[in-house]
């Protein structure tokens, strides 16, 4: 117990960071990730399939990968650099960079598969009482898909907030997975330690599993 | 759009216009794309002959890559026996008649799957040798965060699975004598495999990219012998390598995938079962995992 209380303020920084990575990275990966949809479901074949590829590639490839390959191959061999003076606010982009692109796909494939769970018909009756296509998305496909789409963005929030725990390959060190390893590292395996940071994230991860897993069944279409 | 589409009606002369101009403008903005990103590697000589070479010689392959590949299989290999066990058990302890059963199984599962699965292979890596004596413990870290992790998911697949089968076929296993331990072997199992399948298989394509969370602790994976121990062999390969180990596990990844979604198509034909396939993100789903 001493451990936790001599190491607590660190790693609650540590923790704090990853929120902090979080919320950068759930904004931007739901607006990379929507584009990504529009792309999926519009009728050009060449934006279908540059999504397609996207999704595809990110999406089967480790995260470690992709944020090791931010480092060393984007920053250190191309020379993409966000901050020259603080390697770790670079460090720190980087990261935000490669996680975003890693959980856009997940979102896109959430939001695509949203849209393909309202049936044909309803978008048959739309076109026949003559909505336009502005409106039959708007009145009809959208509120649909979007019910749809709760729980399964829920699952794909909570999977990055577990997966910034791994922000480290991108050579940002300073996040709650990090710090635990060089207090380990230190002082020897802790189990108060390992239990608190896993109470801390339980506290975040399970209130977003409920509330989206309520709110998907409030909100389901009957059909 | 050749296939009907929610979105879409199909497109009038119009549309048709409007559809090719997309097409058109999308092709050039996406080529643009591509010659930048192109004219940008060249310039850090990236296309340079000599660093793309060692990836055709034999030294490479049988010095890093194919050590790492086999690294990366037997950890995803023991990984997936140990987890479907693992999964089969708890999924089916989930359901037990018996409170004292069901609720530490509940909450084991639901424990494991929300705690960063790397912070767990840095727990096991670094308490194992306190408990067990010294030695390496990276892929026993793996393995046994693998098991805990995914087998947790799978559990969650195979209990929607075997729920999935309608009320009627137990029920009627019942009015024919047989028992629970009997319902759940001849009846409830074999027809709840075909429809958890997919979603198991899905399940193992996040099972083998999580191995490469074996880069933390220096396990002799893919990814380190590619990405690590590689490059400072060869110096200035990083970009070059990071492609090739990409593809590679793209190439797993997919293979498994499709097989996967062969699966989902030949159970939902199936009269096998009166089930459903489970879907694939039912619970949570190929999202999950690094």
């Amino acid at each position: 117990m001493d451990e936790l209380i001599q190491y607590g303020p660190e790693l609650f920084s540590g923790f704090l960071k990853n929120l902090l990575l979080s919320v950068l990275i759930g904004f931007f990966s739901l607006v990379v990730g929507t584009i990504l949809a529009a792309m999926r479901v519009s009728p050009t074949p060449v934006l279908r399939a540059a999504g397609a590829t996207y999704v595809n590639v990110l999406r089967n490839t480790p995260l470690t990968l992709v944020l090791a390959f931010c480092y060393l191959g984007l920053s250190d061999t191309l020379g993409l650099i966000f901050s020259t003076e603080v390697p770790l606010t670079n460090s720190f982009w980087l990261a935000v960079l490669g996680m975003s692109a890693y959980t856009s796909a997940f979102v896109c494939e959430a939001l695509r598969s949203g849209v393909n769970t309202v049936p044909m018909g309803q978008a048959e009756a739309a076109r026949a009482i003559g909505l336009t296509f502005f409106q039959s998305v708007r009145l009809i496909i959208f509120p649909q898909a979007f019910r749809a789409v709760i729980a399964p963005l829920g699952s794909v929030l909570i999977a990055m907030i577990k997966n910034t725990t791994v922000v480290a390959a991108a050579g940002y060190t300073v996040d709650v997975a990090a710090v635990m390893r060089e207090t380990f590292d230190t002082t020897g395996v802790s189990i108060p330690i390992f239990i608190g940071i896993v109470l801390a994230f339980l506290v975040v991860v399970l209130p977003i599993g409920w509330y989206t897993g309520w709110l998907s069944r409030r909100l389901a279409v009957a059909r | 759009m050749s296939s009907a589409s929610v979105l879409f009606d199909a497109p009038g002369r119009r549309g048709r216009l409007r559809n090719n101009l997309l097409t058109a403008v999308s092709a050039v903005v996406m080529l643009a794309i591509l010659v930048w990103a192109v004219l940008k590697l060249d310039e850090k000589g990236q296309f340079d002959w000599a660093i793309w070479e060692p990836f055709l010689t034999a030294e490479v392959w049988q010095g890093y890559l194919v050590p790492g590949l086999l690294g990366t299989l037997y950890a995803a290999v023991l990984g997936a026996v140990f987890a479907l066990v693992f999964g089969a058990v708890f999924g089916i302890a989930r359901l037990s008649d018996h409170r004292w059963i069901r609720v530490p199984a509940g909450v084991i599962v639901e424990l494991f799957r929300a705690i960063p699965l790397l912070l767990l292979i840095f727990f096991i890596w670094f308490l194992a040798p306190n408990v067990l004596g010294s030695g390496d413990y990276a892929l026993f870290a793996i393995v046994l965060a693998l098991t805990l992790y995914n087998g947790s998911v799978l559990a969650e697949v195979v209990r929607a699975g075997i729920l999935s089968i309608p009320k009627g076929q137990s029920e009627a296993g019942y009015a024919i004598g047989l028992r629970k331990g009997g319902v759940m072997r001849l009846i409830l199992l074999p027809q709840g495999l075909t429809a958890m399948m997919p979603a198991v298989v899905s399940q193992l394509v996040v099972l083998l990219k999580d191995t490469a969370l074996g880069y933390f602790i220096v396990y002799t994976d893919l990814l380190n012998m590619g990405f690590k121990t590689l490059p400072s062999a060869y110096p200035g390969t990083k970009l070059t390598a990071a492609v090739v180990i990409g593809v590679i596990y793209i190439a797993m990844a997919m293979a498994l995938s499709a097989f996967a979604t062969w699966l989902e198509k030949r159970s939902r034909r199936s009269r096998r079962t009166a089930a459903r396939p489970v879907a694939v993100s039912a619970v949570e789903g190929p999202a999950g995992g690094a």
